[in-house]
């Protein structure tokens, strides 16, 4: 069981302690997974250690498995072979499955609301449904979700009277209202207007000083090499490389790492 | 004038009337409660075609696929006569109800199937991915979204169902058309039979234009 935590209302970043991040356990764990799409060999004998509040950026270029593989955390996607763990837990079908998801919230690219509710009944499911919570309790917390990334004000219209952003911003609320201690984000910004992009990413950037574990897939360089621990390069379903920001975006070990980098660069 | 002395006569219509409510009132028994659990077993044939374990899925579209062939008629008459040869008999009301509540299904299934699938992948990882139960899922996000898209083809296959009812005045029952042909055949006289097609009308206009209405809304978009 994963128990709640309450991430967005602790410390600011500057003062979370990275270092003592680093040697804290391992929340998730994957071992030897592989994942295939009929033929298709999409992550390879993927081993990955996250600790507890660790931060973890994945880069690497379309279709080399990112999305893959944080799906597979989840499991929104099954997984061929090799073992996924979060908190203890094995990450199959089955009943425990609701207990890994409780303590597992994404952030999709698309941002994904329901629209046939409220923004504060998108915020507000979960705990209600799944984690028992009374209504009002419910209503409290995801009012305070809600004031946290900027949106309150919001809260009674339907997700199409937002923007991108401001949708994207409620799919964060929807995705803390769990408590969970691990957040999944699937380029949360490439689906928007680039004046909206900054107000998402700053959402991020203050979740990621509050001791919940992130693992982020991002095409946003910069912020990956500001905000995460920890960079893991992927390149046809394979961990290429991995390192502190500073090494990977510096001085990077491989070829291929290299080569995308510069490819980045050349946009 | 002799046309509506021969077709409207007003006396006849006046004394057969309470004999048309009464087959109204029928009519309308038979065809709600068909509609009624239409609606609800082709939404639990949509559900097993779509996620049951495999050899229920087959057995479901090959009952989906027949019922949707078998002309009404066929089927009502196979349940009223052919089945009492195997020791089951139904009254003329259930065995209509029993034929219309079968094809019905099927065709809602396939309705409710189209709707579902309209549902975006997202919608069904977002609502997995907080933690919701396979049941969770559909009820409180896939199906809300599924079956505002289908409103429109779904009360047309209402008014169908509505329809066929005429279909069980073939097996004796007292229903709109039956009463309409008997007070016909007493007062030697077409008047009843105008007078059922009037009120047929009555009760299906208002649901042909509400599905004009409700496309038209849909087409628009979500308000
Ligand atoms: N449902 C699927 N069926 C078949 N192949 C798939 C499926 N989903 C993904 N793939 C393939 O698996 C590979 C990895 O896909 P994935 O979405 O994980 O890539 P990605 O790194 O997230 O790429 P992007 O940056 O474009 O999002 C791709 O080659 C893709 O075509
Ligand atoms: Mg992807």
């Amino acid at each position: 069981m994963i128990e709640p935590t309450q991430p967005v209302s602790q410390a600011p970043s500057a003062a979370f302690d990275r270092q003592a991040a680093a040697a804290r356990r391992t929340l998730i764990s994957l071992k030897g997974v592989n994942k295939h799409y009929g033929d298709f060999h999409a992550l390879k004998n993927i081993d990955l250690e996250v600790a507890e509040g660790e931060v973890v950026a994945i880069l690497g270029p379309s279709g080399s498995g990112k999305s893959t593989l944080i799906r597979c955390i989840n499991h929104l996607e099954a997984y061929s072979a090799g073992d996924i763990y979060v908190d203890g837990t094995r990450v199959q079908p089955g009943p425990e499955l609701i207990e890994v998801r409780k303590g597992v919230g994404m952030v999709f690219q698309s941002f994904n609301l329901f629209p046939n509710m409220t923004v504060l009944e998108n915020v507000t499911l979960g705990p209600i449904r799944v984690r028992g919570r009374s209504p009002g309790a419910a209503q409290a917390r995801a009012k305070e979700l809600l004031e946290k990334v900027g949106i309150a004000e919001q809260m009674y219209k339907y997700p199409s009277a937002l923007s991108g952003g401001q949708q994207q911003r409620v799919g964060i609320a929807r995705a803390l209202a769990n408590e969970p201690r691990v957040l999944l984000f699937d380029e949360p910004t490439s689906a928007l207007d680039p004046e909206m992009v900054g107000e998402v990413l700053d959402v991020i950037k203050t979740l990621a000083g509050t001791g919940v574990t992130m693992l982020l897939v991002t095409h946003e360089m910069g912020f990956a090499r500001h905000v995460a621990d920890r960079v893991i390069f992927m390149e046809a379903g394979q961990i290429v490389e991995e390192g502190a920001p500073e090494q990977i975006f510096s001085a990077p070990q491989e070829d291929r790492t290299r080569a995308f980098f510069q490819s980045v660069l050349a946009h | 004038m002799d046309l509506v002395q021969t077709f409207f006569k007003w006396e006849v219509l006046v004394r057969t009337f309470p004999m048309l409510v009464q087959g109204l009132g029928m009519t309308i028994a038979l065809g709600f409660l068909s509609i009624l659990l239409g609606l609800i077993g082709g939404l639990g044939l949509a559900l097993l075609r779509l996620y049951g374990p495999k050899p229920l899925r087959f057995l479901t579209i090959a009952y989906i696929d027949v019922f949707r062939s078998l002309p009404v008629l066929v089927w009502l008459v196979i349940v009223y006569y052919a089945l009492p040869f195997v020791g089951i008999t139904l009254s003329p009301f259930a065995a209509a109800c029993t034929a219309l509540t079968m094809i019905s299904s099927a065709y809602a299934a396939e309705i409710y199937r189209a709707g579902i699938e309209a549902v975006p992948r997202g919608q069904f990882e977002a609502a997995q991915s907080i933690g919701l139960s396979q049941y969770r899922v559909m009820c409180d996000v896939v199906l809300p979204q599924a079956i505002r898209l289908i409103i429109p083809p779904l009360t047309s296959n209402c008014i169908n169902v509505m329809k066929d009812t005429a279909l069980a005045s073939v097996v004796a029952m007292p229903d709109l058309l039956k009463q309409a042909t008997q007070a016909q055949a007493l007062a030697a006289n077409p008047t009843p039979l105008i007078g059922a097609a009037l009120l047929y009308l009555v009760v299906l206009l208002p649901l042909v234009r509400l599905v004009g209405l409700l496309e038209k809304r849909f087409a628009q978009g979500r308000a």
